[in-house]
């Protein structure tokens, strides 16, 4: 399947990436051809065999819902960009 | 010193034949004279080491201590380590200092293995030739105009030149055995499950193994020996109890049936590692092994399959990178959304980006069933060909990768051509397999590798015929050039 321009923009939109104008017509060619490579998958049939998710089909192992870890905010926050008052800073959501 | 393995380095530190600070020391100055050549480590921790090294040599003096105890090694940059940068390989995480290990980390600091430094890698471990760091391509010390193979490119260099006696690495879908390959390593993928992901920066979780990358099979079982076991904080990990890797080494080979797959070894594959692998497959027979052609009649499909797999968790993933709560921020963002996007725009190398934007697509609305589950049903398939294939036979062997260590820059154009590099290793990480790259013979003055792949759990195994390999034949013991070189 081959992409169009405005679908690798309107991609990139979802994903939240900023792509510059100069290589757009890059990006587009090398996913192009990506997914004529993925496309080989279309040729198996695979009608009635389970997706596969984990190697070994495990499932996710729960823990008992008790408190086991410290609060540890500050060291946290000490490698955030911009921290007040124990709060994460980001631009203006509302005006 | 840099020429012992760490059974030698193990028992010269026991013997007081040096020290553990004087062992560090060496391997510091040579880093310093030499990496310039081949860009191996991203950062040396010179301080952190000396200090482990002292508290070695005490726990050594003591009594009592383990076997790696006092030895140098080094981390792949994509572990996270307390208080030191771990940059993944990207701009996005070029100022990320963690505040906690790996369990990888923890596991050799508690072995008393001495970090040298954390070495370079392709970002966010996405590529086969170690040309997608931030911090610059790494060279290969067999031939420096080449790759080293990727993406724990930085590992394979370090070790392959004698700049570290061991390190660790990640295997997503053959970032270990590629790289240990072209540099003339073993480089071991465990089992998925059987060493913790926890501070693994994840790429594909559901992919993603760590593993050790040594000069030997024997080195590799020491090293594995400490990073293995279940650990509680990852979901995923297996609670079974650790065998003890280094005594089932020289077990016999006597009856051990070898399966080739017969599509390993068709269009692509470089004559002169089809040779290589066809004189080990050999030297296996004299070894007692019983050889037979076996078929994996959908390992065509492996590498589409994980196309989508690999993008589809990267891209969910790398979502996290968002400039709030640590990593690259861009500046002056007019709103959130402009900081989301340039940060993440400006965090990101173009491959990263490539992955993320294919994920996306593969996940999108419209498109999940074609791609997403399509994927999934092939690996089942994958899956239940080395099942049945694991009926027969109770190892697979082949080629690591169809050719030898590459020109700088010769396959960075075309993203597809780069991705067939894997097209040997991808199917066991899909399948969740284990499997060792062992040097097997020299192509164009280059070394190549062998690959055994077996049943799940089975790195004992793995491991046993790797290094009896190693005792009858003496590839591993070739050394790159530059490894000679004093300081």
């Amino acid at each position: 399947m081959s992409v169009s321009r405005s679908d690798i923009e309107k991609i990139a939109e979802l994903a939240r990436l900023r792509l510059e104008e100069h290589t757009l017509a890059e990006v587009t060619q090398s996913i192009t051809d990506i997914l004529a490579l993925v496309d080989q998958m279309q040729a198996v049939d695979t009608k009635d065999i389970e997706p596969m998710a984990n190697p070994q089909d495990a499932t996710q192992r729960l823990r008992a819902d008790v408190v086991t870890e410290p609060n540890q905010r500050a060291a946290f926050q000490a490698i955030a960009p911009a921290v007040e008052a124990g709060l994460y800073l980001v631009p203006k959501v509302i005006e | 010193m840099h020429k012992l393995n760490l059974a030698q380095l193990s028992k010269a530190l026991a013997d007081k034949s040096f020290s553990s600070v004087e062992l560090t020391e060496h391997y510091l100055a040579r880093i310093k004279k030499l990496d310039a050549n081949f860009n191996s480590y991203i950062s040396v921790t010179e301080t952190q080491a000396l200090a482990a090294a002292a508290r070695a040599d005490k726990t050594i003096a003591a009594g009592g201590s383990q076997p790696l105890c006092g030895i140098p090694l080094a981390q792949k940059d994509i572990f996270c380590t307390a208080g030191v940068r771990t940059s993944c390989g990207s701009r996005m995480l070029d100022n990320f200092i963690p505040p906690y290990n790996a369990t990888v980390v923890e596991k050799c600091n508690d072995a008393g293995l001495v970090m040298l430094g954390k070495t370079n890698m392709d970002e966010f471990a996405m590529g086969s030739s170690n040309e997608n760091s931030f911090y610059g391509p790494v060279r290969n010390p067999w031939a420096e105009d080449c790759v080293p193979g990727g993406s724990s490119g930085g590992s394979a260099a370090a070790v392959a030149a004698r700049l570290a006696p061991a390190a660790t690495g990640t295997d997503t879908g053959g970032s270990i055995r590629q790289p240990a390959a072209l540099c003339g390593l073993t480089g071991l993928k465990p089992t998925y499950g059987r060493v913790s992901r926890y501070g693994m920066i994840a790429f594909a979780s559901s992919l993603d193994q760590g593993g050790p990358m040594t000069r030997t099979a024997a080195d590799a079982a020491l090293l594995l020996q400490v990073m293995a076991g279940f650990d509680v904080k990852d979901s995923t990990s297996i609670d079974a109890p650790v065998p003890d890797y280094s005594a089932t080494l020289n077990d016999s080979l006597d009856g051990l049936r070898l399966g080739v797959p017969k599509q390993y070894f068709g269009a692509g594959l470089h004559p002169g590692i089809a040779r290589s692998v066809e004189y080990a497959i050999k030297e296996y027979e004299k070894l007692g092994a019983r050889v037979s052609e076996i078929s994996l009649p959908h390992s065509h499909l492996a590498v589409p399959a994980y196309y989508v797999i690999a993008p589809a968790e990267c891209s969910t993933n790398l979502s996290r990178f968002d400039g709030v709560r640590y990593g690259h921020r861009c500046e002056h963002p007019k709103d959130l959304h402009d900081m989301y996007t340039r940060t993440r725009g400006e965090g990101f190398g173009d491959e990263v980006k490539r992955r993320i934007l294919v994920g996306t697509y593969a996940l999108s609305a419209g498109y999940y069933d074609a791609y997403y589950r399509k994927a999934q049903q092939i690996r089942r398939l994958i899956k239940q060909d080395f099942v049945q294939a694991f009926a027969a036979v109770d190892m697979i062997i082949g080629p690591t990768s169809p050719s030898p260590a590459f020109k700088l820059g010769e396959k960075t154009s075309d993203p597809v051509t780069m991705y067939l590099e894997d097209i040997y290793t991808i199917a066991s990480n899909l399948a969740g397999l284990p499997a060792i790259s062992v040097p097997t013979g020299m192509v164009d003055e280059k070394p190549v590798g062998l690959q055994l792949t077996g049943n799940y759990m089975q790195e004992g195994a793995l491991l046993n015929a790797a290094h009896m390999y190693q005792q009858a034949t003496d590839w591993h013991q070739h050394c790159a050039p530059i490894s000679e070189e004093h300081s």
